[in-house]
């Protein structure tokens, strides 16, 4: 910046200022009108035929910036301002430049005056101007700037040195810094690239204060051009910390050398991997690295690399060592300038997460920082602290600091500082010391901050859940957080406990006896009545034989609660209530008492009304062991009354029955909702502990965050598994109770929460009942959802589509049996015909044109919707295709791709295009070869899509290929047979692969006999080895290519009751309740 | 990186406002009355960080003035708290004990001395002799004759070389500092 010269001072707008600051203390309109005066005035200046000399211009200029600053529209001035551009003058210029600046004009007219002037001042080599020139592109940044000064701008920067061009190189650096990030196509990369580099090496320390940033941006887009920065960095940051305090004159700050130009240079390391690859052992970051191969390929680290690691821990050292001499200085500054560097070292460290010695060192000295009488140190100490507690080499060493972190986050003032104290204790938490840190932040929740609160009851549950030792440990934190906190116990939190509660059954008495005492208590959260309720429909029987807890004890204090409670609650408590009278029969004249209640029967809210009268019809109609059999109505259903014909219909004769008040199957095990709800509620940061240390926020927009908007919708763990031997009508019931229907227009069964019945997992048993009472996606009335032949006729989408409503119930169809007509409407049928042997099976399809008019672009694909699979091979050499023989193929001809299947692909189908055209009347025929390559559970789905008269029509159907196709009957002994029976009970875990119906017409024999040859030939049915000969048991094994599963069978009728039990067991877990679901639909 | 630097007073006015990245009107008119709200809620015990949006503000009181600056969450917290500071004392040598007067009658020079030390959202010059220049003409910056309304509380001295806690105890009083000498 140039000596101020006389004149500098504008008195004019001293006198300004001042009028409008006495403006301020009168009244707004005072102000306005004193600007408007001021306005006219200027504008008269500049429309006056005197011409104005620079200062007069540039006064005025100014005063219309100030205006504009004030927050006043400007809408005039700009030529002036540009004239000023081309004084020569450095204050006339620099008044210019700022107005430029601050008022942006995309005028292209005044653009072309503007770059033409920036164009000047470039190449006058007065350094001064240049910089003016080079701080508005950058201060500007516009798109247009990049274009005309991006090729430009790194020749200045690399230009040959001279003295004064060293404040032009900084400008030059950073502008262009910001060209690349505003635009980085327009900004060339080549020859000065390279020389870049070497800005680290420059004499002023400035240049290369600039210059790091400049190439911290670069390398991270390109670490390999810029790999050589890393040793001069490191030689950099050598000599300015081995340098005595005074060494480096202006840019020593409080006896600390170069603080900025430190921390800036420990950051470039940062992105980059330690040189000469990981230090020790193996890095866990490794492919997080920017420049990962520059470590995977560096075997044994060269002389270079070594010299530069050497260096690099040598000044690592050196600052740890000097964190730990006294103070130069007892002023802040200097203590700041040196900690700032002793952070940025220590995130080096941690980033390399390879050199045991130095991050437990780091640990140390962030250890000492949690007791500083500094706030801003223990705050900081705390946060760096949270990513070593993720390297296993200093986790242990982090632990020891648990009570200094404990007492912060009893005693800091500051909310932000105990914020990161949960934090940390969240990150150091592990089975060792979980209950006391759990324990500690419930105590904390007492008091804590209602900010954080939300936050410290998710971590707590999750702490929780992942530590728990025993789950009754489990259940009292989680009942404690609700009664501490219950406001902030989020759905996902109680959600999480009750799927907890519900998979494990040695948990499920002691949750009962807990939530029942914790009822008692005269005030008790909403959340918790809802908890309450839940589990004591669940598992009320389970306390029921105490006389303090009997049946009707429990109805009344729960009821107690009833009045109080919100809508939601109160539906959920309506389901308890008619499951009570499922596990207490003794309450129901009680319950239907309350039922029938007006309060219930006309309560003016429809969803508790249609539950009130729903539930108490089906416990009337309903005999005693409360069962209801319903089956598909015939027609559409008038959505007024949606109870009835689902009751009415339970008189006709049964085609397939669902147990509705049962209890409920086990919760898929999946990743915690609440996990997913942290992270995104504390963004890429939150569990950075747990999973990855290092926030990189830079691509962050700031308005990304004005609030925590969830870019998705978190599933409640609550939502319909698709594979309950329940169907959907067991699905239903889990939304009664944890998703309560968000307006009174939802239809009966809250369906609208529940993910279309095509969702690929869908069960096998989806085709039950409920499917078509309430059809699929967001259609409010069930009935009158489109039927097959609409669904069909709409267009569909671009890719594979849902399967269609019936898929499932097709599909079950042939689960026993190989050829039939799969589908048919009024345009298409679709004929099925297949053989499978071992793990391998050829499907025939038959497509039928049932029409006059042909089909065009007729496509029909096949796809596989599981995770990780399909390796559809439409291209199937077409020669082997029309004159195989009859049989199975050789599949050494027919697999000239196996490579391509990789190991997680489960099935392997191969499809011969077919002809796009289908003549009106006509058959076409398609061969899919399958190959079954490990266990499955979702059928693959097949899409059809052609053009009808001009419309174009789409299909998905579910293939019938599921698992039990691959089986292979075996032979087995009753010795053999119970002994590995009961190995597999061993084997599978702790949610039993049974299931029990409830059965109007138990099979017998002879029912399954009589079907043996066609439908059970999969599984040897063995006679005499169960000893009670009602029982049938088999056995079979899975054939897969990668391996083949066992399966055992026994089903245990009861014609007595009714009912059945079917048990699968196999040594895969999902199999057997897969199996177990498709099996029950058979009968 | 900086996103944005602010000097604003207890009142909320603000002194300077210099955005490194593209905001409208109305967002930065937002942002300034955030940034306001949550940084003069704060105490002297307090530290001088905030999360703030997805960012977090660095920032630091002198006398009636708090300088803030915007920066991204995985950036140095002391590195631009000194940063703060040593800009201070830049404007303390360039206005000669600088107020908040100074930075409202001379708005214009302190956009300059930001550039010469902050640009393109990056901490360009640290040097304070660099960032300030050779001394200038002593007529202009004689303390009192500067401008018409150079008493009352924002013409009080920012002390910028006293340090951390006493700087804030000292905030309240109105006494006239020597001219710092910079070491």
């Amino acid at each position: 910046m140039p000596a101020v010269s006389k004149g500098d001072g504008m008195r004019g707008l001293a006198v300004f200022i001042s009028d409008i600051r006495n403006c301020e203390s009168k009244s707004k309109e005072a102000e306005i009108k004193r600007i408007n005066k001021e306005l006219a005035n200027i504008r008269s200046k500049f429309k006056g035929d005197k011409a104005l000399d620079g200062y007069s211009k540039k006064k005025y200029v100014c005063k219309l910036l100030f205006i504009f600053l004030l927050g006043h529209d400007i809408d005039f001035g700009h030529m002036e301002a540009v004239n000023l551009l081309s004084s020569n003058k450095y204050t006339e210029k620099q008044i210019g430049y700022l107005f430029i600046s601050v008022l942006v004009n995309s005028n292209s007219e005044l653009i072309r005056l503007i770059n033409n002037a920036i164009k000047n001042d470039l190449a006058s080599r007065n350094p001064t101007f240049m910089c003016l020139a080079l701080h508005c592109i950058a201060n500007v940044g516009s798109r247009e700037m990049g274009e005309a000064f991006a090729a430009d701008i790194p020749r200045i920067l690399v230009a040959v040195p001279r003295d004064s061009m060293d404040s032009v190189k900084q400008s030059a650096a950073l502008c262009l810094l910001r060209l690349y990030k505003a635009s980085p196509d327009l900004v060339p990369m080549g020859e000065w690239t390279a020389r870049v580099v070497h800005l680290l090496n420059d004499q002023h320390m400035g240049v290369v204060t600039a210059a790091v940033s400049l190439i911290t941006c670069l390398c991270k887009k390109n670490p390999d051009d810029f790999k050589t920065c890393i040793s001069l960095a490191v030689s950099r940051l050598s000599r300015i910390v081995s340098s005595a305090s005074t060494d480096l004159q202006d840019y020593t700050y409080y006896f600390v050398p170069a603080p900025w130009l430190s921390v800036k240079l420990l950051r470039l390391l940062q992105c980059y991997p330690p040189p000469g690859g990981p230090w020790q052992g193996p890095c866990p970051r490794q492919v997080s690295w920017a420049g990962g191969e520059l470590s995977q390929d560096v075997p044994s680290i060269s002389s270079e690399d070594a010299a530069v690691k050497g260096r690099l821990v040598e000044c690592l050292e050196t600052v740890l060592n000097k964190a730990q001499e006294p103070p130069k200085s007892k002023k802040v500054q200097h203590s700041n300038a040196k900690n700032a560097i002793l952070f940025e070292t220590i995130s080096l460290i941690i980033h390399y997460d390879s050199e045991p010695n130095l991050l437990v060192r780091a640990c140390n000295q962030l250890g000492q920082f949690l007791q500083h009488r500094e706030t801003n140190l223990r705050y900081l100490a705390l946060e760096s602290m949270c990513t070593l507690a993720s390297s296993e080499f200093s986790h242990e060493a982090v632990k020891t600091h648990i009570d200094t972190v404990i007492n912060a986050l009893k005693t800091e003032r500051d909310v932000s500082v105990r914020q990161r104290a949960a934090d940390l204790l969240y990150a150091m938490c592990d089975r060792s010391n979980a209950k006391q840190i759990v324990s500690e932040m419930l105590r904390y929740l007492e008091t804590a901050d209602y900010a954080i609160r939300e936050e410290i009851v998710l971590k707590v549950a999750i702490l929780a859940e992942k530590y728990a030792v025993d789950y009754s440990w489990y259940v009292d934190t989680i009942l404690n957080l609700i009664r501490i906190a219950g406001d902030y116990v989020s759905e996902e939190v109680w959600y999480r406990v009750l799927q907890i509660v519900t998979n494990r059954d040695d948990v499920q008495g002691y949750a009962a006896k807990t939530v029942f005492e914790a009822l008692q208590a005269p005030a008790c959260h909403e959340n918790m009545v809802k908890v309450g309720g839940y589990i004591l429909g669940e598992f009320g029987n389970l306390i029921a034989g105490d006389p303090r807890s009997s049946p009707p004890v429990q109805f009344s204090l729960l009821h107690s609660k009833f009045h109080l409670c919100s809508v939601a609650t109160r539906a959920l408590l309506l389901s308890t209530y008619i499951k009570f009278i499922n596990l207490f029969p003794e309450t129901k004249a009680t319950i239907q008492g309350v039922l029938r209640a007006g309060s219930q029967l006309r309560n003016a809210d429809v969803e508790l009304q249609q539950r009130a009268v729903e539930y108490l019809t089906l416990s009337s109609v309903a005999s005693t062991d409360v069962l209801v059999r319903a089956r598909s109505p015939p027609g559409p259903l008038h959505p007024l009354s949606l109870a009835l014909p689902l009751l009415l219909t339970c008189s006709r004769p049964p085609t397939r029955q669902a147990t509705v008040l049962e209890e409920m199957p086990p919760f898929p095990e999946r990743e915690s909702s609440i996990l997913a709800k942290l992270k995104r509620k504390k963004g890429p940061g939150a569990a950075s502990a747990l999973d990855d240390g290092r926030r990189d926020a830079s691509s962050n927009d700031i308005n990304g965050g004005v609030e925590p908007t969830p870019s998705t919708v978190v599933s409640p763990p609550g939502r319909p598994r698709g594979g309950s031997t329940w169907g959907i009508v067991s699905s239903h019931l889990r939304l009664y109770f944890l998703q309560s229907t968000p307006s009174p227009s939802a239809d009966l069964l809250g369906l609208r929460a529940a993910p279309p019945p095509a969702a690929p997992q869908a069960p096998a048993g989806a085709g039950n009942l409920l499917v078509d009472v309430s059809s699929d996606g967001p259609v409010a009335q069930p009935g009158l959802g489109p039927t097959p032949e609409e669904a069909f006729l709409s267009p569909g989408p671009e890719d594979i589509g849902s399967p269609i409503p019936e898929a499932d119930e097709l599909l079950n169809k042939f689960v026993c049996k190989n050829n039939g007509v799969l589908f048919e409407n009024q345009l298409l049928q679709i004929g099925v015909k297949s053989e499978f042997r071992q793990n391998l099976g050829r499907m025939y399809l038959f497509y039928g044109n049932k029409t006059s008019v042909q089909f065009q672009s007729f496509t029909p694909t096949v796809v596989h919707p599981g995770d990780l699979q399909t390796h559809i091979l439409s291209a199937w050499p077409s020669p082997l295709a029309p004159d195989l023989p009859p049989g199975l193929p050789s599949w050494d001809e027919m697999d000239p791709v196996s490579g391509f299947l990789d190991r997680w692909a489960q099935l392997a189908v191969q499809t011969k295009r077919v002809a796009a055209q289908v003549d009106g009347g006509a058959q076409v025929q398609q061969v899919l070869n399958i190959e079954c390559l490990r266990d499955f559970l979702t059928p693959p789905l097949l899409s059809v899509r052609f053009r009808y008269g001009g419309a174009s029509q789409s299909l998905t159907l579910k293939l019938p290929v599921t698992i039990n196709k691959f089986f292979q009957p075996t032979e087995m002994a009753a010795q053999d047979f119970f002994q590995r029976w009961k190995q597999l009970s061993l084997l599978s875990g702790p949610a039993p692969n049974r299931r029990r119906r409830k059965s109007s017409k138990p099979p017998t024999p002879w029912t399954l006999k009589s079907r043996r040859p066609s439908s059970w030939v999969w599984l040897r049915l063995l006679d005499n080895v169960d000893p009670n000969p009602e029982n049938f048991v088999g056995a079979g094994i899975i054939q897969t290519k990668a391996l083949q599963v066992g399966c055992l069978l026994r089903l245990e009728p009861n014609a007595q009751a009714q009912m059945y039990r079917l048990t699968l067991r196999t040594s895969k877990e999902p199999v057997s309740r897969h199996l177990c679901e498709l099996l029950a639909q058979q009968f | 990186m900086i996103r944005f630097i602010l000097i604003q007073n207890r009142a909320g006015k603000t002194r300077l406002a210099k955005w490194y990245m593209q905001f409208d009107d109305d967002e930065k008119q937002k942002l300034i009355e955030e940034v306001h709200a949550v940084v003069t809620v704060r105490d002297a015990k307090h530290t001088n960080f905030v999360e703030f949006r997805n960012f977090k503000i660095i920032y630091r009181r002198y006398a009636g003035l708090y300088f803030c600056i915007c920066v991204d969450v995985n950036d140095n917290n002391l590195a631009y708290l000194e940063a703060i500071h040593n800009f201070v004392e830049v404007l303390n040598e360039y206005f000669h004990n600088v107020c908040e007067l100074d930075l409202v009658f001379n708005f214009y020079k302190v956009y300059t001395v930001v550039d010469e030390m902050f640009l393109a959202g990056e901490i360009r010059e640290t040097s304070q002799t660099k960032a300030w220049g050779p001394p200038r003409s002593p007529s202009l910056s004689c303390p009192g004759g500067r401008h018409p309304a150079g008493s009352g509380p924002q013409g009080r001295r920012l002390h910028p070389t006293a340090s951390g806690p006493q700087l804030r105890a000292e905030a309240t009083s109105c006494v006239l500092s020597n001219r710092a000498v910079v070491v």
